[in-house]
């Protein structure tokens, strides 16, 4: 069987005769990375494009059209010592950078208003006091509108719609108050303006919007950030699958061109990509990315297998499936379906803020309206002094007071390597008093180690694991990396179902099972745990036993007893057996654990806690666990976890360690607690401002002087989510 | 102040040539990778048939 790269599902033609790729490239950082690879791929013959970017860590590349093959591009970079891949923008990716790119637009249409109004402005503010002619300030009054109306039409349009859309769905959010103000603002000034008086507001209307667009950006950044970074991550996994192209001929594709249908090719230490059903072969499959059982399943023709599915001992053939035809998948789908529904609509602190917000602020202002025709004033003079009010409580500071935090805070999370799915994450995340971990994959490690691997002398390890290079079988694949064994044994010789076996310098080794090396006898006095798999070695006379097994992440204990001193309670649910589940809570100190736990009970519990009044943060990998990770209040996914599960939680972390965990609670709190200190400034203004508003000697020189001033205030307060605490334990 | 029939009109144009210029510079993607420009701009020696940007 020949086997082929082929990456053409990621080639698309860019003009005349030239085609062009995007890699997403692993390990660059600085400029010197830059230039070498750069140079490495200009130096091949017919590439009219080579450019980096480096804060998307993603190569561009053009060739002229059927002259190279786009795995010359990897092998190169892999020789330069980079790791690359081809990359698709997805849909929510491309999104967020329109998204971007369109508020960068409206942001820099509303600065050039507010620096030109703001140069007709302060010679209007100086000449009411000097001796301007009142046609000289009408004169500029009419020039800032021209420039200040078309400005806000435009880079008004992302509050407007928001605004619109809450208001046709009959709730309101922190844009509505924003769009009331800005509109009235400009509609007052232009009233204002008509009839020759002294004061027009277009300068503070249009300075409120680039406020807000800053926070807006930033905001936005932030996600498309975190949006790259996870494309990249996905895209670096490599998730590729030996389709058959012909009876007897396969080609590696990647799993993006892989349609419903296709056979694909299983071999044995692969990771599935696919969901399908077996047509053809015998294997031991390892399922507990999908289910969290770490024991093996026996599959056959017909049997179902998920992507994520660790192929053990045998090749199968896979009939590719649609998603949802199987009937594990289909149950999950519908728990996972029920438990976002029935998500409580959790209200975000700055809708809540504005909820009680708005009324407030539109009450007094019409208060000040009635109040002042009481008093005796004109109906054009009461008018003029309610609009100021909405003006000079116009939600400036409100509006920034959280994005920013936000911003700031996810650069800090990101640091530490978390990656946030949704934007309100920090704030539940915050509030989690109590968290259920899933044991397989989130406690433990997704991958297989050796773990009396110090009880073997260095020298018949290393053998172990050259020899265990011959071998196909996942468990010598541990043994293998375990050594890491680069050079394998010439001539060693592998039995199927047994091990394999080598001659080396006269004397015979062999790896496998324990009857195979003749060391039953070491292998029955040994008491190892039921969730270990049992390898010998033998080397002439010599036996070996070695422990095979998922270990737990190497921090773990420390970080439960971190998260144990920050009050917060813990318990595991688990599906694999129990056993293994008490093992596992017994190491860490866990008193509370479930094992053979189904993903409908895992919801229940949840359901159970909730109702006692905990916020639950679930932190899981496995399919099993997405309908729970959507029903918890807050949830975490580590980056191996299942694609379902990952697309669910809210937070993803980084690498081996668990720390991440504690990390990100400790940044969401003390986010939590800036935000809320921001809100309070930013009331704390209004109490101060509202006043001078309704007394009516506000004039638009006051309001544009305290709205920056509150707005700068609380960026800078933000600023402080930076330096979240190092020490995480 | 006849001076501001002048005046306000070239500031109003060199206000939008700025606008006009960021707008472009928005458009031919020099914020994609603001990292990878900050470096550029101190690397010695650039390939020499690089071409200028991408669209």
């Amino acid at each position: 069987m020949q086997i082929t790269r082929d990456f053409s599902h990621y080639v698309r033609t860019a003009g005349e005769g030239v085609q062009h790729i995007d890699l997403a490239v692993e390990g660059v950082h600085c400029a010197g990375c830059m230039a070498k690879i750069e140079r490495g791929l200009s130096a091949i013959p017919d590439v009219t494009l080579a450019r980096v970017n480096l804060t998307d860590r993603r190569v561009a590349l053009e060739w002229k059209q059927g002259t190279l093959d786009p795995s010359r591009f990897i092998d190169r970079l892999a020789e330069l010592g980079y790791k690359a891949y081809p990359y698709e923008t997805e849909s929510a990716e491309a999104t967020e950078v329109a998204g971007s790119r369109f508020l960068l637009r409206c942001l820099g249409v509303a600065a050039f208003a507010t620096l030109n109004v703001m140069m007709l402005s302060i010679p209007v503010w100086s000449g009411n006091v000097s001796d301007m002619l009142p046609e000289q300030r009408d004169f500029f009054h009419w020039l800032s509108a021209l420039i200040a109306l078309p400005a806000a039409a435009y880079a008004g349009q992302p509050f407007f719609r928001s605004a619109w859309r809450a208001l046709s769905n009959k709730t309101t959010n922190m844009d509505v108050p924003i769009s009331i103000g800005v509109c009235l603002a400009l509609g007052m000034s232009v009233v204002e303006t008509i009839h020759h008086a002294e004061h027009a507001y277009f300068d503070a209307a249009i300075m409120l919007l680039t406020f807000l667009l800053v926070g807006r950006f930033l905001d936005q950044n932030t996600r498309r950030r975190t949006r790259a970074v996870a494309g990249n991550l996905a895209a670096l996994k490599a998730e590729t699958a030996a389709k058959f192209v012909g009876p007897d001929e396969i080609s590696q594709v990647p799993v993006a061109a892989i349609h419903p249908g296709d056979i694909v090719l299983l071999r044995p230490g692969e990771r599935c990509a696919v969901d399908g059903t077996v047509i053809e072969g015998r294997s031991e499959i390892d399922q507990s990315l999908i289910t969290g059982e770490t024991l093996y399943v026996t599959a056959g023709r017909g049997t179902p297998v998920y992507a994520g599915s660790m192929n053990i001992s045998g090749t199968l053939r896979v009939r590719v499936s649609a998603a949802s035809e199987a009937t594990l998948l289909a149950e999950i789908t519908r728990l996972l379906d029920n438990a976002l529904q029935a998500r409580s609509r959790y209200m975000r602190l700055a809708d809540r803020a504005s909820r009680l917000y708005a009324p407030v602020v539109h009450a007094t202002a019409l208060l000040t309206v009635l109040g002042w025709v009481i008093a005796g004033a004109s109906w054009h003079d009461a008018i003029v002094t309610g609009v100021a009010v909405l003006i000079i409580t116009c939600p400036c500071a409100l509006g920034l007071a959280i994005p920013t935090v936000q911003t700031v805070a996810s650069g800090a999370m990101f640091k530490s390597g978390v990656l946030l799915n949704s934007g309100d994450a920090i704030e539940r995340l915050a509030e989690a008093d109590h968290i259920i971990f899933d044991k397989t994959g989130t406690l433990t490690l997704p991958d297989l180690a050796v773990t009396n691997a110090a009880e073997i002398s260095t020298d018949i390890f290393e053998l172990a694991g050259r020899l265990a290079l011959s071998s196909n079988h996942a468990v010598a694949a541990a043994v293998a990396q375990a050594a890491g064994a680069r050079s394998p044994i010439v001539g060693a010789v592998e039995e199927a179902g047994q091990g394999v076996r080598a001659v080396v310098e006269g004397v015979e080794i062999r790896l496998g099972r324990p009857s195979f090396c003749g060391a039953e006898a070491l292998a029955g006095g040994v008491n190892l745990d039921a969730e270990a798999s049992i390898v010998a070695f033998s080397k002439g006379t010599e036996k070996f036993i070695l422990s095979v097994r998922q270990g737990l992440r190497p921090d773990a204990q420390a970080v439960i007893a971190a998260l144990k001193a920050r009050n917060i309670g813990i318990e595991i649910l688990s599906g694999d057996r129990e056993p293994a589940v008490r093992a596992a809570a017994h190491a860490l100190g866990i008193a509370e654990w479930r094992a053979g736990v189904t993903p409908a009970d895992k919801i229940a519990r949840i359901e159970e806690l909730k109702r006692r009044g905990a916020r639950v943060l679930m932190v899981g990998d496995g399919m099993n666990d997405a309908p729970s990770l959507a029903a918890a209040h807050v949830s975490m996914s580590p980056i191996s976890a299942a694609h379902l599960s990952q697309a669910t939680a809210d937070l993803v972390f980084l690498g081996r360690p668990l720390a991440p965990v504690v990390a990100a609670i400790d940044s969401a709190r003390k986010a939590l607690h800036l935000m809320r200190q921001n809100l309070w400034l930013a009331i704390g203004y209004n109490v101060l401002a509202v006043p001078i508003a309704i007394s009516g000697v506000v004039t638009p020189l006051i309001a544009a002087a305290a709205m920056s001033g509150s707005s700068i205030l609380v960026m800078l307060n933000s600023l402080r989510a930076c330096s979240a605490s190092r020490k995480i334990v | 102040m006849e001076i501001l029939i002048i005046l306000v009109p070239l500031a109003l144009m060199l206000g939008l040539a700025g606008l006009a210029g960021f707008l472009w510079s928005l458009r031919s993607g020099q914020y994609d990778d603001l990292d990878g420009a900050a470096w550029r701009a101190i690397a010695d020696d650039e390939p020499p048939q690089e071409a200028p940007a991408k669209r």
